[in-house]
């Protein structure tokens, strides 16, 4: 680099211009919070919402699916599960439904043994991802 | 080994390479899952080796970084290290916090571990990259705390370089966005939001100032270029770095619940993230033509130029390539994204660690300034065995990728997740195949610290004057 520009000047560079990006990025989350209620179907989280959280979490359900395109690739989008299972009790039927000891040589998911109201409150949890607007996100039903 | 304290920097290497070997046994682990979809089932889910590949993977960089830190910032401060006692102290309470995890994911079903360990007290477990139960996260935060105490204090009382101050900014930067990870509210869009602050302000942040001061530090050391000129690229690498990468973040918020403006922000602020890369490359090929020396450690060179060159290909190229949100639409959450955080954790955050225990662990272990030639024979197969086989993985799950979008997402008429799943086994196949090259390269790397151990250093020899510019 040509020796009219400083190791001050580039040092400057940095602190002003982090400054000032780390300021926008404040901004524009302060936007973002303002945009949300509209978006993200904030008015659906019931407790039963809730709980199906936790139990999406403290069963690593992320290990294997995505869940509006974040996770692991392994087995299928479930944004839109609600949709493509054919509502709660198509995604009740699915969970209970997998065999414990897997399918010989394919993919399958566990079996988890939840009672009924555990799969309530997945189902719910999933029904109430599905109403988040996400700018049309999957493409299609496929996920 | 100009100060005694570096020593603690040994271990911290050692373990790393430790955790990189589990890593990426459980990579191959993973990789057969894709395609012999029971293996090991219903022992070894693929949600727990996944949970084992990335969490090793954290934690080994983690163990690098803290190392490299260790090693270098005694020599740039000029003084001993402030405390080597809490230096091999936090060693230990990292080492067994990480060993405890991982054997809970393997031997506990991850729900029953989320009981043991009290996630109901405060739910942070779950979510992808930051599984740990709740108390290993706070371990994690105790050992960054004492870890920056250690190097701070050692900065604060000897000579302040910019080297050392980029180095401190980064871990800083990681330990207090790791505070994020404690925030987990029930809205999702939340969640996901503030997730990223931890994901991405790390490895396209603050990580990124760790990988710049390491690399300045070893292009210092190996090229003899004048400490001003480097100090002068740090800086302008660094500076774009943040300027592009913080409001880069907004590639992330396309489809999760954000407003689409984002989709303006995200595109064109991360089409610029591959700056930072580029000027990383230009810089270490620059700084290595204008040397004054030939270093003896030819290994170390070879680490650093390749970090610079696979750095740009894995987190410029293949980020850009699905970053702009029209694209992004159809290619989020594919094979894709897997292809791009191959190459980009390899060639960044590997490469630079990697970097680093070749350029320091000879010495550590006694040695002028190189290991034998035959050591760093063996250890540049490994360079090359890595890092082609690592272009490999990619390539086969960009091909996989571009498939699956097509089929999935693109034609006309959309198939299943499981179907198109099926389709693609190829390229599964042969993505394993080169997994299974990648550990030779490993084992390759690990034979290098063993062999021509009682040979010869190669000397350093000066270059011919008029290369200045």
């Amino acid at each position: 680099m040509s020796q009219a520009f400083t190791k001050a000047m580039a040092r400057n560079i940095f602190y002003g211009g982090s400054a000032f990006f780390i300021l926008l990025f404040l901004a524009l989350t302060f936007q973002t919070h303002k945009a949300w209620p509209e978006r993200d179907n904030r008015q659906n989280i019931t407790a039963s919402v809730s709980a199906g959280k936790v139990l999406w979490e403290e069963n690593n359900c992320i290990g294997c699916h995505t869940l509006l395109g974040e996770g692991a690739y392994f087995a299928p989008e479930l944004g839109n599960a609600f949709q493509r299972l054919g509502g709660k009790d198509g995604i009740k039927a699915f969970i209970m439904s997998r065999p414990k000891d897997g399918i010989p040589g394919r993919r399958s998911m566990p079996q988890f043994n939840f009672t009924e109201a555990e799969l309530d409150a997945i189902a719910d949890f999933l029904e109430y991802v599905s109403g988040i607007d996400t700018a049309n996100w999957p493409p299609n039903i496929q996920g | 080994m100009q100060y005694k304290s570096q020593a603690v920097a040994k271990p911290y290497f050692i373990a790393a390479i430790g955790l990189f070997i589990g890593q990426i046994l459980f990579g191959l682990i993973l990789g057969l899952q894709y395609v012999v979809g029971d293996f090991m089932f219903p022992e070894i889910p693929f949600n727990v080796a996944r949970m084992v590949h990335t969490n090793l993977l954290i934690v080994w960089l983690l163990f690098g970084f803290m190392g490299s830190a260790y090693y270098l910032v005694p020599e740039e401060a000029e003084r001993e290290l402030h405390s080597p006692g809490l230096a091999i102290l936090m060693f230990w309470i990292f080492l067994v916090a990480g060993a405890l995890t991982v054997l809970g994911y393997l031997l506990v079903p991850y729900s029953g571990l989320a009981q043991m360990t009290g996630n109901h007290l405060l739910p942070t477990m779950g979510r992808e990259f930051l599984e740990q139960p709740t108390i290993t996260k706070v371990g994690i935060v105790i050992v960054a705390l004492a870890f920056l105490y250690n190097v701070g204090m050692t900065v604060l009382k000897g000579r302040k370089t910019v080297v050392s101050l980029v180095l401190l900014i980064g871990l800083l930067g990681l330990a207090l966005l790791f505070l994020f990870a404690f925030y987990n509210p029930d809205n999702l869009a939340k969640d996901k939001y503030y997730w990223w602050w931890v994901v991405h302000l790390w490895v396209e942040g603050v990580w990124e100032l760790i990988l710049g001061a390491i690399l300045a530090f070893v292009l210092i050391k190996t090229t003899g270029v004048d400490r001003e000129v480097i100090e002068k690229w740090l800086y302008v690498i660094i500076a774009m770095a943040l300027i592009t990468g913080i409001v880069g973040t907004g590639h992330h918020f396309y489809w999760i619940g954000a407003p689409e403006y984002w989709q303006w922000w995200g595109s064109i602020f991360s089409a610029l993230e591959p700056l930072p890369f580029f000027m990383m490359t230009v810089f270490a090929f620059n700084m290595v033509n204008r040397r004054r020396r030939n270093h003896p450690n030819k290994a170390a060179v070879l680490w650093a130029l390749g970090t610079a060159v696979m750095a740009f290909l894995g987190a410029g190229v293949w980020g850009f390539m699905h970053t702009l949100s029209p694209v992004n639409y159809y290619t989020h959450g594919s094979q894709i994204t897997a292809a791009h955080g191959h190459m980009a954790f390899y060639g960044a955050y590997v490469m630079i660690v990697l970097t680093m225990i070749s350029y320091a662990m000879p010495i550590l272990r006694g040695r002028q300034a190189a290991n034998s030639n035959l050591s760093q024979v063996v250890e540049m197969w490994s360079f090359w065995l890595m890092t082609v086989s690592m272009v490999f993985i990619t390539l086969f799950l960009t091909g996989a990728g571009i498939l699956q979008v097509y089929m999935q997402r693109y034609s006309t008429d959309p198939l299943p997740f499981m179907v198109v799943q099926e389709k693609i086994a190829l390229f599964y196949w042969m993505r394993e195949v080169a997994g299974l090259v990648f550990l030779i390269g490993l084992i390759t790397y690990v034979a290098s610290f063993f062999v021509g151990g009682r040979q010869p250093e190669p000397k350093a020899t000066a270059m011919p004057e008029p290369a200045a510019g």
